[in-house]
């Protein structure tokens, strides 16, 4: 068969480029049964429909993957995320992951902290320490990454509302460590469009979120250009209940409220487009989920490259973060999760995931224990090294059901995110409910489905067995609570009061006024200014946002 | 909580006994007349009965937030039932308008109260009217009453206010369509909330063509910022007491309360009427000549 | 009269920080669907708000949902100040990711029934049927 034009040019150019700065795994992919692996499976005619609708991995819409070689050159990344109650002992595990090899952290923050409640605050009380670590100020911080050099890793951290006060916070450390700003390294979830619909951590009104996201965005791109500023989270929506169509749809609206405030803002696109970064859920439905990816990519091309005109492909590219659909797991024989997410997990990299977490069985019911976390990492390695997927690209393009589904995908979710158009944007879809209310209907059908075995759970409501249900015990000592009350408490009667003061007036002006919110956050952060304080500032300002 | 202790508790403005005693009304149980016939009859006078009503989304829920914040500062007690339709197919309900009044929940002066249609034709305002007289008698003054604007019964139940606005919005469809087919005129005032939004200035226009603007009667919120709320409740003080002046507030009282007994009288009649079908061989006759005949059993030999 | 046709009135509501509403949500639309009038509070409440809501809204039951394990605080305190308020007859049930020895501890803290993971809906709308006010 001759070459298609179109496709040596993407063997040279594209794919050569690529494989020079990044070798493939092996010399040559076979199956087990030794048939040579193609790098990628073509059409017998490759038509202007082909090229229009899938192209070649790396290249525009990226349907196919947004690496050149994909998982022949470089696995995604397995990156596992645990939370634990104190700064201190979250440190201790840092320590040991970093001996073993890691090099990426991630922090999970506990509910206090996510919402910009010092933890002595009313309503803090019982939630100190319970999903996550609490950060109060920047001692906590400093005991958080005690001896861990912050120039040396990337850190993850799931924060939103008050993302630039956790930023801030690192950056304050790191230069007390005396590292380059231009070195550190790591993402903010810093999504808080998603908050109002879904996971419920906001605090200020849309508007003046989408102000400070804005500030973090431009002041990133000046000190800190190796973070990534946002990942843009359709995962919490998926949990939340929508379908998969909604999650696309939601989550790429979202995606283009955040660029249209930037640009607004008067940032570059192609400054800030390449640091954009989304989160996606896998269930347990594959075909539907690996046409949701593809899908996913292909729409966020265009609307990078046609909408807003942003000229280098890199800002074209939908880079992805996945989780398995922690909705999916039952309490039910626990042992089934395993199988429940390897099949998400496949679906993750039969979609082309950059990176994935895979939940444990006992994930959705209590801290998981230590085996049953290496056996998630384990499903991840035995998908990568034994399963042949990643050693073809997009091995299922090109299959009738697929293609076919991510169409319908693509074009139903078009019409949803028309819709929110038409309302002017997603600010007004969230102001109406109309977003809520698709996710709540959405999740009602499914509790329904279930409940009238329409859909089957295994274990559920069908193939039951006669065990009971049992939630193991985990238990954050309360003693964590009164423990972080008291070191608060102490760090406000330590501080220099008066640049507190002083630090904090600042952040007014600069509230109530246009300035870039990020360097007088740093300065209140240095002088010790707690969460709740830097918050509160804001709230006096922007005011707050009530569901 | 006995009958003797909700009575008391009224006037105490113990929160539980109000709560009871609406549900007493609600329930029909027969406690509810003496409850009711204890009420304080001045403090009923006096209250006045604020109705708010308009499209779902419109800002109903949040405009009462804030006209409570307002009146608390005023120094008033405040009471708000909020009104949401019941399922005809299940009777069931749901009622949100409290989320966006958590602020007050701690606030011993704000009475608020979720109630249901129930597939009553009157019957609801009848209920609400008991409700807003008991919240009254108990120093609630205003009494806000929210409703759905649409449909016939929430027609009703603003007829128990003593002074009516009309919520609209920018950007909730074809609204002013929807608006002059009858709360127009049912409307004392009509409130043009969201005016941080494109589109509320034409709505506004738009409606002051429709009612012929006289003094003021459109008015326009963001009550998401808390932007003309007073001047709302100003014009609802004024509209009441040019009304309490006029004579015509108790000609509107009046007219509801007729309304009201006759609610009441059939929500009475419906169980014997039931029990009295039961005895009835319904296949034979045509169902309306059986009514006839059991309704004239019923009345006294003049007026059959 | 028509006692056992008399409209339930229950109150769903979520104490704490945790913004998880998927469950609380589908329980009331499920519970309307069951016939009953549904009260929903709203995420990110405090027990006195939830209590006070529940007494001015003269509730048959009030209904908690919380997923980040801070239940063991919150839930009692919402039964507490229910009595605080003259209303401790107003049954409490809880829902959540709730290991089987805070079950124990919550009910002897006057939590009435406590659901977790894997419930059926239609048991969950069962038990607030079959709930009679303490002391009953
Ligand atoms: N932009 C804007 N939004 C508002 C305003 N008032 C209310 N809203 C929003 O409109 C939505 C519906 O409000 P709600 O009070 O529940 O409406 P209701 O259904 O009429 O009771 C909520 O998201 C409010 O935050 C306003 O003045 N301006
Ligand atoms: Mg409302």
């Amino acid at each position: 068969m001759a070459k298609h034009p179109q496709y040596k040019e993407w063997e040279e150019k594209t794919l050569g480029k690529a494989l020079q700065k990044m070798p493939e795994r092996k010399a040559e992919f076979k199956t087990v049964g030794g048939l040579q692996l193609p790098r990628l499976a073509l059409p017998k005619e490759i038509d202007a429909e082909y090229i229009q609708k899938l192209g070649f991995p790396g290249e525009y819409p990226f349907t196919r993957g947004v690496q050149p070689s994909m998982y022949r050159s470089r696995l995604w990344t397995m990156r596992q995320y645990a939370g634990f109650s104190t700064a201190a002992e979250t440190n201790k595990r840092y320590r040991y992951l970093l001996e073993q090899g890691q090099t990426g952290l991630s922090v999970a923050f506990d509910l206090p902290t996510q919402i910009g409640y010092d933890s002595d605050h009313q309503m803090s009380r019982g939630e100190v320490g319970k999903v996550g670590v609490a950060i109060d100020s920047l001692a906590d911080m400093e005991v958080l990454f005690d001896q861990i050099p912050l120039g040396e890793v990337s850190t993850s951290m799931t924060i939103n509302s008050p993302a630039a006060v956790l930023l801030a916070m690192y950056v304050a450390l790191g230069e007390k460590q005396g590292v380059d700003r231009e070195k550190m390294r790591g993402t903010l979830q810093n999504d808080v469009l998603k908050e109002y619909v879904a996971r419920g951590t906001f605090i200020y009104p849309p508007r003046p979120s989408l102000r400070i996201i804005t500030d973090i965005f431009e002041w990133c791109g000046q000190n800190t250009p190796s973070f990534n500023t946002i990942s843009i989270s359709g995962y919490h929506i998926r949990e939340a209940g929508s379908t998969a169509v909604q999650e696309v749809a939601f989550t790429l609206a979202n995606g283009i409220s955040y660029v249209q405030a930037a640009l607004e803002a008067g940032l570059d696109v192609d400054v800030f487009g390449k640091r954009l970064s989304f989160f996606f859920g896998a269930t347990t439905d594959i075909m539907e989920e690996v046409a949701k990816f593809r899908a996913a990519r292909r729409m966020w091309a265009s609307i990078m490259r046609d909408r807003f005109q942003a000229q280098n492909p890199r800002s074209w590219m939908l880079r992805f973060h996945t989780q398995t659909a922690g909705h999916t797991l039952t309490a039910q024989q626990i042992d089934n999760n395993v199988v429940r997410v390897t099949l998400q997990a496949l679906s993750a990299v039969l979609g082309g995931t950059q990176s994935l977490h895979t939940n444990s069985k006992d994930e959705a019911l209590t801290l998981p224990t230590e085996e049953s976390v290496r056996t998630a990492l384990r499903t991840q390695q035995v998908i990568a090294h034994e399963s042949g997927v990643p050693d073809s690209i997009d091995p299922l393009g090109g299959s009738y059901l697929l293609e076919e589904l991510t169409d319908r995908i693509e074009s139903e979710a078009w019409e949803l995110m028309q819709k929110i158009e038409d309302m002017g944007g997603v600010i007004p879809a969230i102001e109406q409910g109309f977003i809520q209310r698709h996710i709540d209907d959405a999740a009602y059908t499914y509790q329904q489905e279930v409940e009238n075995k329409e859909r089957i759970m295994v274990g559920v409501n069908e193939f039951k067995s006669q065990e009971e249900v049992k939630v193991p015990l985990l238990r954050i000592d309360p003693e964590v609570e009164r423990a972080q009350v008291a070191q608060v408490q102490k760090v406000r009667s330590e501080r220099d009061e008066q640049e507190v003061e002083r630090s904090l007036a600042a952040l007014r002006e600069a509230a109530q006024g246009e300035d870039n919110l990020m360097p007088p956050i740093l300065e209140a952060v240095k002088q010790y200014a707690t969460i709740g304080e830097i918050c509160d500032v804001m709230r006096e300002v922007f005011g707050i946002h009530e569901e | 909580m006995d009958i003797e202790a909700v009575i008391s508790g009224i006037g105490e403005r113990n929160s539980r006994a109000i709560a009871r005693a609406i549900s007493l009304v609600e329930e029909g149980n027969p406690g509810a007349e003496r409850v009711l016939s204890s009420l304080d009859p001045p403090s009923v006078e006096k209250a006045m009965v604020a109705g708010i009503t308009g499209a779902p989304g419109a800002g109903k829920s949040t405009l009462t937030d804030k006209l409570i914040s307002h009146c608390r500062g005023l120094g008033k007690r405040v009471g708000v039932i909020g009104v949401d339709p019941s399922s005809p197919l299940t009777g069931g309900a749901i009622h949100g308008d409290r989320v966006r009044m958590m602020q007050h929940a701690l606030d011993e002066e704000v009475v608020i109260r979720s109630m249901a249609t129930r597939g009553r034709l009157g019957g609801l305002c009848a209920s609400a009217g008991a409700a807003a007289r008991i919240m009254a008698a108990s120093g609630c003054d205003p009494v806000i009453i929210e409703t759905v604007g649409v449909g016939q019964s929430e027609m009703d139940i603003i007829r128990i206010a003593d002074v009516t606005a009309l919520v609209s919005a920018p950007g909730l469809g074809d609204d002013i369509q929807a608006l002059k087919a009858g709360l127009l005129e049912v409307a004392d005032l009509m409130v043009v909330n969201k005016a941080d939004k494109p589109g509320a200035d034409m709505l506004s226009m738009e409606l002051k063509e429709a009612v012929g603007d006289r003094e003021g009667r459109v008015l326009e919120t963001v009550a998401s910022k808390g932007e003309g709320i007073a001047e709302l409740f100003r014009a609802i003080t004024d509209v009441f007491g040019k009304n309490v002046n006029s004579g015509e507030r108790d000609r509107r009282r009046c007219e509801a309360r007729r309304a009201e007994v006759v609610d009441w009288s059939l929500e009475m009649l419906r169980p014997h009427l039931q029990r009295m079908a039961q005895g009835e061989e319904v296949l034979s006759g045509d169902p309306r000549n059986r009514a006839r005949a059991i309704v004239q059993s019923l009345l006294p030999p003049e007026d059959r | 009269m028509a006692e056992e046709k008399r409209i339930r009135r229950v109150l769903i509501g979520k104490p704490g920080l945790d913004g998880h509403d998927r469950g609380a949500k589908v329980i009331a639309r499920a519970l309307r669907d069951s016939g009953f009038e549904v009260i929903y509070t709203g995420i990110r409440r405090t027990p006195e708000q939830i209590a006070a809501a529940a007494v001015q809204e003269d509730v048959d039951a009030v209904g908690l949902s919380l997923l980040s394990g801070a239940h063991m605080e919150l839930f009692p305190e919402v039964v507490e100040h229910l009595k605080q308020r003259g209303a401790g007859d107003i049954p409490v049930i809880g829902g959540g990711i709730i290991p089987e020895e805070d079950v124990r501890a919550l009910k002897e803290k006057g939590i009435r029934k406590v659901f977790t993971p894997g419930t059926s809906i239609q048991e969950i709308a069962d038990a607030f049927r079959e709930l009679e006010p303490e002391g009953a």
